[in-house]
């Protein structure tokens, strides 16, 4: 799933002041921790109460679609909830804000949330953790379902690295507050060491030993573009 | 194992128990220094060639290419020219090879790097395009394909570099080490130098783990001038591990009021303690030599080297 943080108050109402009416457009697809209607409304009460404070009194609606990253479901659900709104405030994923401002060019379009990460969910511990990088050469085959791309730091294919100790990583997660100061570091598995565990159970450490060639950084080459689907 | 191109590799291939140092450039415009400390480890008249560490621990660092050069030519030491590739693609690395190649260095050292944020720049974006083992396979096809890792030709004489890689004894468990090395000896490397280890026990595990790939290996030690020093490597390096036995006589050297005769005794052990480690780890045909990283102290290195070598 698509995990995403939500911007700061401070950051959203520096995008809105210019505008008074506001359509609060949520997602109801893959977008993690959902960003639904319910959302959406919760958004319309902060930015109006905010705005008050400020001597700034802005009209909030709030809506959502199924997938914002549909053209087709975006121009059908919300065209007819877009007459005389100054400004749309999107809660979807970085996809689902382009995609509004490709159906609705004519209307200042804002994101409401960074998107950070394709990620699993670890609801015991109420984590996110980044598990793909979407790179377009899913090596998961040969490194026991283990991504390499994504959980290696450095990304290396050959791995680990001298920086694995008793099967740990040396660089850690690192939690940061808004202001991007480091609260918190989690020592991490090194992933390399976990595609070696994994393949030695099920006794394929001749997928281990496999020298790896260097990628091809045309396939993970940013825009990518995919036709027929 | 390839041609030899330098003299490390001649004297390996002739059967001869080499012996390398270690040379540091930091983030300064001056390299005096390093240039005094690589004559210092040349008229030992036992090192052979001195490692010249690119951006170390992630700390920018003159030019690994230019101080390799400099060294050579002023000090007259051979060297061998660390190239990591947290800093840079693979376009970047076939130009400093290239250049390397120009300037007369004959012994590169393949490595993947420290990551950018164990640094002193760690907003800085790690490159890794490749990997160490994957500089390697770069290297090696230059020296004896004359071409770059997408084909393109090199002009002129070919490149002669002689490839070095890093392995790490202390790693657990050792077979993965060993597999990882596996790796590396399978696109060309020439020879191996291990990351630090004080336990000849984890030394000699590691040799017998590797000894089938019939690559060289220097094993890397690094007599502590404290207990400091020895307590840092102990807890601060990655899987280093400093025996008890070693910190216990180093904590009792630390009570000695006379700092001249502390000094002395810490000397003293360090030569016993390393020149036994080297008798044993030499027993093994595998280990074709030592890389002695004692940067800043001399008078260990020949006295290690000549007790080693009474036998």
């Amino acid at each position: 799933m698509i995990v995403t943080k939500e911007k700061t108050l401070e950051e959203i109402l520096g995008f809105l002041t210019p505008h008074k009416k506001i359509l609060v457009v949520g997602c109801d697809g893959c977008t993690t921790p959902p960003r639904g209607l319910r959302e959406a409304k919760t958004y319309t009460m902060l930015v109006e109460m905010s705005g008050k404070l400020k001597n700034k009194n802005f009209e909030c609606k709030a809506t959502t679609v199924a997938k914002q990253c549909d053209n087709h479901d975006c121009a059908t659900t919300l065209t007819p909830q877009t007459e005389n709104v100054d400004a749309i405030l999107s809660l979807a994923c970085g996809v689902g804000v382009q995609t509004l401002v490709e159906v609705f060019p004519e209307i200042p379009i804002y994101p409401g949330q960074n998107t950070v990460f394709l990620g699993s969910q670890d609801r015991d511990n109420a984590t996110m953790y980044e598990k793909c990088k979407s790179c377009g050469d899913c090596l998961l085959g040969e490194t026991g379902g283990v991504c390499p791309v994504t959980r290696c730091p450095k990304g290396i294919m050959n791995g680990p690295c001298g920086g694995c100790v008793e099967g740990k990583c040396e660089v850690p997660y690192e939690i940061r507050d808004e202001n991007g100061k480091v609260i918190k570091t989690i020592q991490k598995d090194c992933a390399w060491y976990q595609i070696y565990e994994r393949l030695k159970k099920v006794d394929r450490l001749d997928l281990f030993v496999k020298y790896r060639p260097p990628r091809d950084r045309i396939v993970s080459g940013s825009p990518r573009i995919l036709e027929g689907v | 194992m390839g041609e030899a191109f330098s003299e490390l590799m001649k004297r390996i291939k002739a059967g001869k128990f080499v012996y390398t140092g270690e040379l540091e450039p930091h983030k300064s415009t001056e390299i005096a220094e390093v240039v005094e400390w690589a004559r210092t480890l040349k008229a030992t008249g036992k090192i052979i060639a001195a490692n010249v560490t690119d951006n170390p621990q992630s700390v920018g660092a003159i030019s690994s290419l230019a101080a390799s050069y400099i060294i050579q030519k002023d000090a007259g030491l051979e060297v061998i020219y660390q190239l990591r590739t947290s800093d840079r693609n693979r376009l970047a690395l076939v130009s400093d090879l290239l250049g390397a190649s120009l300037l007369g260095i004959r012994n590169v050292l393949a490595l993947t790097g420290d990551h950018i944020k164990k640094g002193d720049t760690p907003q800085s974006m790690s490159v890794h395009d490749l990997d160490g083992t994957q500089l390697v396979d770069l290297i090696h096809k230059m020296v004896y394909e004359g071409k770059d890792l997408s084909g393109n030709e090199i002009h002129g004489p070919r490149p002669q570099f002689n490839i070095g890689a890093a392995g790490n004894p202390n790693f657990e468990p050792v077979e993965a080490e060993a597999l990882k090395l596996e790796r590396k000896a399978k696109v060309g490397v020439d020879f191996f130098q291990t990351q630090v280890v004080f336990d000849v026990n984890t030394a000699l595990r590691f040799l017998d783990a590797i000894e089938h790939l019939g690559v060289p290996v220097l094993i890397g030690i690094f007599p502590p001038k404290s207990l400091g020093q020895a307590e840092y490597f102990d807890e601060f390096v990655p899987g280093v591990r400093v025996p008890e036995e070693f910190l216990e006589k180093f904590k009792k050297f630390k009570d000695l009021p006379d700092k001249k005769e502390r000094k002395a005794k810490i000397t003293e052990y360090n030569i016993e303690y390393f020149a036994d480690f080297v008798k044993e780890v030499q027993k093994k045909p595998v280990c074709k030599g030592i890389h002695i990283m004692a940067v800043g102290y001399p008078e260990v290195i020949g006295p290690i080297i000549e007790s080693a070598e009474k036998g």
